[in-house]
Parts: C-alpha cells; structure tokens; sequence
C-alpha cells in the first residue's frame, strides 16, 4: 500500500493525521472541561480539527481512490503520519493548552504559506483552514497568558508543561528529504524556514505570560516515517474499534 | 477569595442592519475570556455577526412587583399606535 504513496499524498496524510489525532485528543476533553464554557470551546476546536482532516484525506482520496473514511479508520500506527507532538495525552489543562499553542502556531505558520501553494487544491485548503486556525491560536495564547500570569499553581503547572512538550516541537518544523521535489516545484515550502520567525513569536508570548522560554534539545521524533510513542496505538484503537468492529457499518 | 467566575450577559447581532439582541449569559474570567465563550457557546449554529458582553452586575432590571404600575398603563392607551391613518395602497410593510 505504502509503495503507491506519492510525496504529495503522503504529506496530505501527515497533515490529515495532524488534525485528526490532535482533534480526537481534544474531543477527549468532551464532558470532561473545567467548565461548561471551556468544554465547548475545546470540543468546538476538536470539530474544526476533524473537518480539516477531512478535506486532506478527500483530497488525497481522490488520487488514491479509497474514501476518507478507509484512510482514517483502516490505516494502522506505522502507516500514520502525523507528529509526536499531537498524539501525546491530555494530561492537566495546562498540558492541553500548551500543546494546542505550540501546534497552533506551527499550523497557522504553515498555513499562511501554503495558500500560496502552486497546487490550486491545496491552497484551497489552506485558505480555508486558515480563518479557523488563526481562532485556535488566539484562544491558546490567551490561556498562556492567562494561566502564566495566574495564581502560583497555573504559572508552575504552565511551565512544566511548556518545559515538557518543547523538545517535540522541533518535528514539525522538519522538512521531509521526500517532500524536496515539491518543494522544488513550490507545493511545499520550506518548513525548517518557517521555525525562526514562528519561535520568537512564540517567545514573546510566554515571556508576557510571565513564563520562561525552555531550553530543550529536540527529541529524535519520527512520526513522519511512521513511527510513535507508544501513545498513538492506544488512541488509533478507540478512534478505530467501530469500524474494525463492524465492517462497512455507517449511521 | 471568589472561586466562581462572574457572569456575563451575551448579546448577538444576527446580522448587519439589525440590533443585538439578548441571547443567554455564561461565566468568564475577563471580557476577552467572556467573547470567546460567547462565540463558543451562542454562535455554533452561524447565529451571528457580532457580539456583546456585559458583566451581568452592571445590568439594572425593572422590579417584577412593578409590573403593573410601569407597564398596565400603556395598555389603554391605543391612540399611541399609529393604526389611524388611511394608508395608499402602494405603501407596504406598514
């Protein structure tokens, strides 16, 4: 199955699993958010998430003729994509905001290039994704602050989990030695460009936040080639007992 | 110290030309937390166009016990509506 992946449909699948696993974490949270307004709002970003899962995955369905719904609930652990950040777990609040923020900055980073895309759908895609995007990020950062700035226990729960998410970060600014083609023909463009401005935007924020900016050595994170912390097993195996459980079942 | 959030009265304009209107409350722990609940909570469903919060300390509400001395009064008073011109015919939505 893997052999017949092209460079494009392999980065539509990781930006797929990108949205979907971190979607399906955050809609972890459902019934469960500190308060009614919270859990929405985190539900709300979860859904924003899956339905920007889908328009990768239809799209990459398309040129490999299967449906969204075989890429999502039929591909196993090494055949997704998507980065360690985004599949680790929950954890406390804390733990949940700082790694919406970091991800969100990526996103909205990657994004406001790739709508300039020389791939039409892709661009398409992105232009999209982008007003949802830019609301995620506003809602983290506010949260960084808001909790860094806080009583004494968010400020330390904060840069815990600041101090301890940090070194997956780094992975999605990689860019993929099977992505140079499309970046050579302006599909892609070049993620590892995107880090320095997107860090010290980053930096400015926690330091309003009252929060320190980790110094962290990046972990060896492969999740593009298909390897994971043993979290996303765990996840794919809820994500996908229905479908496993009863073939072809729909409602 | 106040462990609950105070509330908030969320109102919505539906859309451009229209005035806002009341539309529920929720809790918040300054005006930026409060739009964002609002936008999450009241606007899912594409009700809106923009908001408005206002803590809901700040809002003065007529007593219910005066009900009828503030609003009975009007109701006799049907010359105040301007149901007694002879319209044209040409003239619509009045």
């Amino acid at each position: 199955m893997t052999s017949t992946w092209q460079p494009l449909d392999h980065f539509l699948l990781m930006r797929g699993d990108d949205c979907l696993v971190l979607g399906h974490r955050l809609s972890e949270w459902c019934g469960h958010g500190p308060v009614l307004e919270q859990d929405m709002a985190l539900t709300n970003i979860a859904l924003d998430l899956i339905g920007q899962a889908r328009l990768y995955y239809q799209y990459a369905g398309a040129r490999l003729g299967q449906t969204e719904d075989q890429l999502a609930y039929l591909r196993t652990e090494r055949n997704y994509f998507n980065a360690w950040l985004v599949e680790q777990p929950n954890g406390d609040f804390a733990h949940t905001i700082v790694r919406q923020f970091y991800y969100d900055w990526y996103e909205n980073a990657l994004l406001e290039v790739l709508e300039g895309s020389a791939d039409e759908h892709l661009a398409a895609i992105a232009a999209k994704s982008r007003k949802e995007a830019r609301y995620h990020r506003q809602f983290s950062s506010e949260w960084v602050i808001r909790l860094g700035d806080g009583t004494e226990e968010s400020h330390q729960r904060m840069q815990v989990a600041l101090n301890r998410l940090l070194p997956y970060v780094r992975e999605l600014f990689e860019n993929q030695p099977r992505h140079q083609m499309l970046i050579a023909d302006g599909i892609l463009s070049d993620v590892n460009g995107l880090w320095e401005g997107t860090e010290k935007e980053m930096k400015a924020v926690i330091t309003e936040a009252t929060l320190s900016f980790p110094v962290a050595a990046a972990l060896p994170a492969r999740g593009r080639d298909g390897l994971h912390t043993e979290h996303l097993g765990y996840l794919l195996t809820e994500l996908q007992y229905m479908q496993r459980t009863y073939p072809g079942l729909t409602w | 110290m106040q462990s609950e959030w105070p509330l908030w009265e969320v109102f919505i304009r539906p859309k451009n030309g229209l005035h806002h209107i009341h539309a529920g409350s929720l809790h918040a722990a300054d005006a930026a937390m409060a739009i964002q609940n609002a936008r999450d909570v009241y606007t899912r469903r594409n009700e809106g166009v923009s908001l408005w919060v206002v803590e809901s300390v700040h809002l003065h509400a007529s007593d219910p016990d005066d009900a009828d001395m503030l609003f009975e009064p009007a109701k006799d008073k049907i010359y105040r509506h301007p149901t007694f011109y002879d319209l044209p015919d040409e003239v619509k939505h009045m």
